[in-house]
């Protein structure tokens, strides 16, 4: 007998739990009105709020606005588009924030796979629950505390020049400049990217390790031939966070960014407070829209999202 | 017969003046009738947008212990923050906005703020008189919000390593100082610019830093592009010039007088001054949301702080100079010599030898219409930046 | 551990101790001026002192700031909950059109940048006349929480057999009884890992709620605002180590609770 006669049989009984069996059969039975309630509620969330207000946002890249009055003119037009690509300053700017997240990118997963693989497969267990918690401290303190600490370290007369002055090393000048932006970014994600890759490296079977070795690798080739690959997902999982988190930001570059550093985010929000000129920051907001589509293709073809 | 048809006409032709009046010009006489003639009990709450420092506790708590409004600032450090964050999900955020000279046009044409009603506040008529109805918040007659206080963009340094002490705007434009120079993240700046250009290159023929032509506007972003590789940071957040100067990154710079005095407060080496070119400043006026949520409490503070007891605390607390004639007295006592210090009984002339904030337009003032307006300003200021 | 030598542990130990020492810095920093007896943050640290914990507690602003980015984390967390569960249940047992598009949709609203969307759904309640409130923080909010809560459930989910349920629907059990009694428990630990993360972004969660509050503060625009003003700038240390205290515990909590889901699996003890 099949689990749906069986529940039938057994829907005799008090008028609730026997309603409740009869509706519970039905669903079993249409596994597609399961699924469609199932996904309902959030796929309404979804399209009807999340994604309608990123069509509405980019349809409006289309339109202008008056000068004069401020309001928005619904007439389409590419002038948004063409003053972008046309102008070297955005440009500039463009290509220094792509640039900048790159750079972040690959110092932070540099930073995190010695530590990931120490902390996934080498560390006695105590060990382990400790680093997990300091890696997720950081997630907890203010994102907005946290850089302005950076701030007093990098300044002038701050902590790293008092140091480095301490041991004779003169003192450097990157407080304010795209060296600090770029300091403070790989600081920020760091988290975001150890996690994924400790999980990573987790989930590698001891006994691949093994067979490489006893296949006569020694450690760095089983690293570099059989580990690597297989944490490659996880590393791309966190690069999807460290590059999209460092594309979209103006906080951090208002806080510790210099004269020239100005980031697509700093310029979407002015020019969201410039006389609501919300057309040109969402056509400007399209570039990393566009970057950041194309990223994740190309992370979900690497397998990235199954290590999320 | 014909009287008849006459007077027929008349009475219709009387009917439709009547009622072409009443449509276009009973417009203003129904906002006027629509201006409150009392204020009633407070709302409990009032949001404000507010300059960094014009909402302190020391004239906060008493108004809250007062009135029962408890206030919930909003800080801006631009009048083009302030004016998004006022039109901000329908304009019905905010009650108040303490907007300077070159948002509240804005603010006004943009129908974002209405008219108040100067009668119910008790400080307005101790005003100095330039402050009372001035064009930068009274239109037709109509005030639409209450004069604070005014003050002018100082020149900031640090006394230790900018000796001798700057007497020019040169101070901040000259290569002396390459990588310690922090002016504001602020297309206004542009004025300030054209103010030094007035004085140093007169055959420019800038009368009025706020009203350029194309060819003096490209030449005030000529000397800010030069600018530029001398400066360490633009600061958009007060705290911003406080740490650059408190931490070694700046020493000289473009300021309000607040960040002088919570410098000097914590030590540091600090003084400003006004250079010989003359100054670019700010007269702030507290306006009222077109649709504000809280209308009572909004008045009861407009009264709070035009009272010549909070506006010297105010002045002294800012190191701006108060609307009100009265706060004098009150000033010296708080801090001895602090009312000649802020210029509170200055003569007129020093008032009108600050160039204030006002919004460029295309209009020159002269009959012609080619000037810059701010969207070009903004614009420039973004391509100067990079 | 097979292949590894003496020399490179020690390397890889020490190069853990630089990584934890470079998180941990900024943040030792942000305790130690808690007690700064200046209200300007400078190095070397101007002198000690408790002055700032009284005044911080007494600070109306900061409390209601606080209160609001609480309630506002805990609804926009259930809804995470809910939503992020039932979009992990159906994609794991159903086969439908259009399946593998729902991991990527979900995840974009963390893959994008906060200021698109939080420039999005500004235009949108604008548009639609909603007022920015409490409803609009949280529908921001939730909406980038909800994957977190659904990778999770869905990593749990495939670890799980699924003969465990037709085994209880054989035993009897009608659909609500199997979903409270078998799979409730196997996803449950999942389920609050998934929302203590939602929470903490949430809670810290700056560039979208700029664009999503009105004139009300959360937390994070409060720390803005004084950061900002630059004059009490030491209340903003005292409630970050304040928040640093109270969240150990759920932490060190949600690592107990996803020590099977593959952070820490048991089998990593045994070498």
């Amino acid at each position: 007998m099949t689990a749906a006669t069986r529940a039938d049989i057994a829907a005799g009984g008090s008028g609730f739990r026997s309603a409740r069996r009869r509706v519970s059969a039905a669903l079993f039975r249409r596994g597609w009105l399961r699924a469609t309630l199932l996904l309902s509620p959030p796929g309404a969330w979804f399209v009807l709020i999340y994604l309608a207000a990123l069509a509405i946002l980019f349809v409006s890249a289309f339109w202008t606005v008056d000068a004069f009055t401020g309001n928005v003119v619904h007439s389409w037009t590419l002038e948004n588009f063409k003053t972008i690509v046309t102008s070297p300053t955005y440009r500039t700017i463009a290509a220094r924030t792509i640039g900048i997240a790159a750079a972040v990118t690959v110092t932070d997963a540099l930073l995190a796979i010695p530590f990931a693989y120490f902390a996934a497969r080498l560390a006695p267990r105590r060990l382990q629950t400790i680093l997990f918690v300091i890696v997720l401290v950081p997630l907890w303190t203010s994102y907005l505390v946290r850089v302005y600490s950076w701030r007093l370290i990098l300044a002038q007369n701050g902590i790293l020049n008092w140091t480095l002055d301490k041991i004779g090393l003169g003192s450097v000048n990157i407080a304010y400049s795209n060296w600090a932006m770029w300091i403070v970014f790989s600081y920020l994600w760091l988290p975001f990217m150890i996690l994924p890759v400790w999980v990573a490296f987790e989930r590698v079977p001891g006994s691949l390790l093994e067979a490489s070795a006893d296949l006569g690798a020694r450690g760095a080739t089983t690293f570099r031939r059989v580990l690597l690959p297989l944490v490659l997902p996880g590393v791309v999982a966190g690069s999807i966070f460290t590059f999209s988190l460092t594309l979209g930001d103006f906080i951090t570059p208002t806080l510790v960014g210099g004269a020239g550093s100005d980031f697509i985010g700093n310029v979407v929000y002015s020019n969201v407070g410039i006389a609501n000129n919300v057309p040109f920051a969402a056509a400007f907001a399209t570039i990393p829209l566009l970057v950041m589509g194309v990223y994740l293709l190309l992370a979900r073809r690497m397998g990235a999202f199954e290590a999320l | 017969m014909r009287n008849d048809t006459r007077n027929l006409l008349l009475v219709g032709a009387l009917t439709l003046c009547m009622a072409g009046v009443v449509a276009c010009g009973g417009g203003n006489s129904s906002s006027n009738a629509n201006l409150p003639t009392s204020v009633g009990r407070g709302e409990g709450q009032l949001n404000v947008i507010a300059w960094e420092g014009y909402t302190q506790p020391e004239w906060v708590r008493p108004f809250e212990q007062a009135t029962g409004c408890q206030v919930h600032p909003k800080y801006a450090g631009s009048s083009d923050e302030m004016v998004t964050l006022m039109r901000q999900g329908g304009g019905s955020q905010y009650d108040l906005v303490s907007a300077s000279g070159d948002a509240s046009l804005r603010l006004i044409k943009g129908g974002d703020v209405q008219p108040v009603n100067v009668a119910l506040i008790p400080g307005w008529k101790n005003f100095i008189p330039q402050l009372k109805s001035p064009p930068h918040n009274t239109v037709d007659g109509k005030h639409y919000g209450v004069s604070l206080q005014w003050g002018p963009n100082t020149l900031l340094y640090n006394t230790r390593s900018v000796t001798p002490a700057p007497t020019s705007w040169s101070a901040i434009y000259s290569p002396q100082y390459k990588g310690k120079v922090t002016v504001p993240d602020n297309p206004i700046q542009i004025a300030d610019a054209a103010l030094y250009l007035s004085a140093t290159r007169p055959e420019l023929g800038i009368r009025d830093p706020y009203e350029l032509t194309e060819s003096q506007l490209n030449a005030a972003v000529a000397l800010l592009k030069s600018q530029r590789p001398l400066i360490k940071k633009y600061w958009s957040l007060a705290s911003d010039e406080i740490d650059l100067f408190k931490n070694g990154d700046a020493v000289v710079g473009a300021s309000w007088p607040y960040q002088t005095i919570t410098l000097q407060d914590s030590g540091a080496p600090v003084k400003d001054m006004i250079p010989k070119e003359g100054a670019t400043g700010w007269a702030d006026t507290w306006m009222l949301s077109a649709h504000a949520q809280h209308p009572n409490c909004a008045y009861k503070w407009m009264a709070w702080v035009s009272t010549p007891r909070v506006q010297a605390q105010q002045a002294i607390s800012f190191g701006e100079t108060p609307a009100n004639t009265l706060a004098c007295p009150y000033m010296d006592r708080i801090e001895a010599g602090a009312c000649a210090k802020y210029h509170a009984n200055a003569p007129a002339s020093y008032f009108d030898s600050i160039r204030f904030w006002r919004t460029p337009t295309k209009d020159c003032g002269n009959g012609s219409q080619d000037c810059t307006d701010y969207t070009t300003w903004q614009q420039k200021w973004t391509e100067m930046k990079g | 551990m097979e292949g590894t030598t003496r020399l490179s542990r020690v390397v890889l130990a020490v190069w853990c101790a630089l990584i934890v020492l470079f998180l941990l810095f900024p943040i030792a920093l942000i305790v130690l001026y808690a007690f700064n007896s200046s209200n300007v943050q400078s190095w070397p640290l101007p002198g000690l002192s408790t002055k700032w914990f009284s005044s911080t507690f007494s600070n109306a602003e900061m409390r209601s700031a606080l209160w609001l980015s609480v309630r506002a984390a805990l609804i926009a967390t259930t809804i995470a909950i809910v939503l992020g569960s039932m979009a992990a249940f159906a994609v794991h047992r159903f086969r439908f059109f259009g399946r593998e598009t729902v991991s990527f949709l979900l995840v974009l609203p963390l893959a994008l940048p906060g200021i698109i969307t939080g420039m999005a759904l500004n235009s949108f309640f604008s548009w639609g006349g909603v007022a920015l409130s409490l409803t609009t923080i949280v529908i921001g909010h939730a909406t980038f929480c909800i994957v977190t809560v659904y990778n999770n459930a869905l990593a749990r989910l495939r670890r799980t057999q699924t003969s465990l349920v037709e085994a209880s629907m054989d035993l009897g059990a009608d659909g609500w009884q199997t979903f409270r009694h078998v799979t409730l428990p196997m996803v449950a630990t999942a389920l609050v890992a998934g929302g203590l993360l939602a929470f903490a972004l949430s809670f810290d969660e700056v560039i979208v709620t700029t664009f999503t509050a009105g004139a009300q503060n959360t937390l994070p625009l409060w720390i803005f605002g004084n950061i900002r003003l630059g004059q009490q700038l030491p209340q903003v240390n005292v409630v970050v180590l304040m928040v640093i205290v109270v969240t150990i515990v759920p932490v060190t909590l949600a690592q107990r609770l996803t020590r099977d889901t593959g952070v820490l699996r048991p089998t990593a003890g045994a070498r």
